[in-house]
């Protein structure tokens, strides 16, 4: 059984007859002890997803699924109280910003204690211990004098460590990485992924990794799933997706990697944008973006379908269009 | 490089750093500003005088000498050391009556304040939290108070509870409350965005633990403001309120009465008339500079890049 299932999940905003779908029909299952990559570009319905399955969109998003599971536990049908047990405990979050995501009005080592006192209901000199247990895990240098410092007084890369070992502090099973590394700079970015794979590896969590960081992704995770103005459009395992690409969006993301563009004059992109509310296309969402569309792509919007390397939403997979 | 790189590590390792606490931060900043600091010397003196107005051996300050009225401050010839600052119209000792108007201005002051601090937090946090319909009704309500001068409210509500300088207070404190809801209503949905509210409610935070303990922190920088200036023109409206004959009623000393029951002596004996006025301005002057002050420091747009 797996750790965390998703099955034909959909978020919309907006009024009720004409609903924003920002996730469209997602299906996704994480295991225990398994690095998940989620990649797309920005607009695609990568966090919100993850924000729904914290539970964290409560009053602007509207959530349908069929099948909302985390450890055999129905999150759907589960009281707000009983779900605020879960996160922050069982399944947890690292945020984008670190400067944002820590409350600049409190102690370092205040805000790790306040976690671990609700659901581990720690007190006194073991709560003191397990607070600078945890900077000690997550490499802070002289922890113990960090407990009184407040964020604005760290670094980025020092306060994404706080995130972090606040987010592991109640030893999750599932914890979900909201581009940890976008707002830090190249060399701590390397520092902090480091640090979430190891931790990943001995706190046996799985770990679900959004980014638009291909290369990260390729060297960390054991399946990907890319997204696409809220679908998936294709889901497969590393390294196969890399070597093969079924998915035109796929392989013009891979193209867009500066390292496969050595000796080039131009580094190749990808034309175009996320369709936002208002100007998304009646066929295929990528089709006005791809460069094999056909008349059936502009009409028809495709399905998920499995294939032996994972499964792809296109009429066209690459391997076919190759042997036409 | 590399043998240089792990031995600034090791020293690192056994490093142990201090950091400022953050009310040493906080003074640093604020004595750094002149005007500030001169306000709260200021402001020290006249709390000073109003603690201990019954032990600083002044005369009674509703005790008439009916044989020294009207004298003026001792510097002049007809003055005498007795009256340091001269004596009213039925010769009683203004020096006496100033610092005993003063408890009356700063604890009227302070209850207004607290009276419209606590309800319009509440209220603010309520209709940031709540902004569908809760906060819609809020704002409402509080643009109709709004609407209205200050000055003309607050004599409307005298007059619906009566005088007394606990309906003074009262009318005060409803006068000030749209300010407050509106600056914590904007304070909190700035702060509802941020990344920190999503990650408290990710741990596990209920409703209240959000509102109070994560949120509201992080507004009180604007909300200290606010009050301190709020005070003095508490202060101010205590004055207009005892001059318009609502609020204190005489004999007891507060700084506005006096103005108002000395106004028919002022081409005779100025000092009247001029020292309760003077004692207003400047004690409003110098909470305002506080205020200004405080503002500088807590406010992190205005701090200086560390």
């Amino acid at each position: 059984m797996s750790l965390l299932e998703i099955q034909n999940l959909s978020v919309s905003f907006g009024p009720e007859a004409q609903p924003f779908k920002a996730v469209d029909g997602l299906t996704l299952s994480v295991q225990q002890g398994e690095v998940t990559g989620i990649v797309g570009e920005s607009g695609s319905g990568k966090s919100v997803t993850m924000m729904a399955i914290m539970g964290l969109l409560e009053s602007q998003g509207r959530i349908t699924a069929d099948r909302l599971r985390f450890a055999g536990q129905d999150l759907l049908s589960m009281s707000a109280r009983e779900r605020r047990k879960i996160t922050g405990k069982s399944m947890s979050m690292v945020f984008q910003d670190p400067m944002a995501s820590l409350n600049p009005s409190y102690t370092v080592g205040y805000q790790i204690m306040e976690v671990l006192k609700v659901h581990l209901g720690l007190r006194g000199s073991a709560l003191r211990a397990r607070a600078l247990a945890l900077l000690e895990l997550v490499e802070i240098p002289a922890a113990a004098s960090r407990l009184q410092a407040y964020p604005h007084q760290l670094s980025g890369g020092m306060s994404q460590r706080v995130a972090i070992a606040i987010a592991i502090a109640c030893n999750p099973t599932l914890l979900i990485a909201d581009e940890p590394t976008t707002a830090l700079d190249v060399t701590i970015q390397a520092q902090i992924m480091d640090l979430l794979v190891s931790l990943q590896k001995t706190q046996n969590m799985a770990l679900v990794l959004i980014t638009h960081d291909l290369a990260v992704v390729a060297e960390v995770a054991q399946h990907v799933t890319v997204m696409y103005a809220g679908q998936a459009v294709e889901m497969g395992k590393v390294p196969d997706m890399f070597r093969h690409p079924q998915h035109p969006y796929t392989q013009a993301l891979l193209k867009a990697i500066p390292e496969h563009n050595k000796g080039e004059i131009r580094l190749s992109t990808l034309p175009g944008m996320v369709p936002g509310q208002y100007d998304r296309p009646t066929g295929c969402l990528v089709a006005p973006r791809c460069a094999y569309a056909a008349d059936r792509c502009r009409q028809q919007r495709p399905e998920l379908t499995l294939t032996d390397l994972g499964a792809v939403r296109c009429f066209y997979p690459i391997s076919s269009l190759e042997t036409p | 490089m590399i043998n240089a790189g792990t031995g600034n590590e090791a020293v690192e390792a056994t490093q142990t750093f201090t950091y400022p606490s953050p009310f040493r931060a906080f003074w640093s900043g604020f004595s750094a500003n002149r005007g500030a600091v001169i306000g709260l010397a200021f402001m020290l003196l006249v709390l000073f005088c109003a603690l201990f107005a019954p032990l600083l051996g002044l005369h009674d300050p509703i005790e008439q000498f009916r044989d020294a009225s009207l004298l003026p401050p001792a510097w002049y010839l007809e003055g005498t050391w007795t009256y340091p600052l001269g004596t009213d119209e039925v010769g009683r000792d203004l020096l006496s009556r100033l610092c005993f108007g003063a408890r009356v201005s700063l604890l009227v002051g302070l209850c207004a304040v607290l009276m419209s601090l606590i309800p319009g937090v509440a209220l603010g946090l309520a209709a940031g939290f709540f902004p569908k319909v809760t906060g819609k009704l809020i704002m409402r309500a509080m643009d109709i108070m709004m609407a209205l001068p200050a000055l003309l409210l607050a004599v409307a509500i005298m007059s619906i509870l009566g005088q007394g300088i606990i309906n003074a207070m009262i009318a005060i404190a409803i006068v000030a409350l749209p300010g407050y809801v509106r600056l914590v209503r904007a304070s909190v949905s700035m702060e509802l965005g941020r990344d920190y509210v999503i990650a408290s409610r990710m741990n596990g935070a209920g409703l209240l633990r959000l509102m109070f303990l994560t949120v509201l922190p992080n507004c009180l920088a604007p909300l200290i403001v606010h009050a301190t200036l709020s005070f003095s023109s508490a202060i101010l409206e205590v004055a207009a309120l005892g001059f318009l004959g609502f609020g204190v009623q005489p004999p007891t000393a507060e700084w506005g009465t006096m103005l108002a029951a000395a106004r028919d002596y002022m081409d005779r004996a100025w000092w009247v008339v001029t020292l309760p006025g003077v004692t207003i301005l400047l004690s409003v002057l110098a909470i305002n500079l506080i205020g200004d002050g405080l503002r500088d420091t807590l406010d992190p747009k205005l701090k200086r890049v560390a």
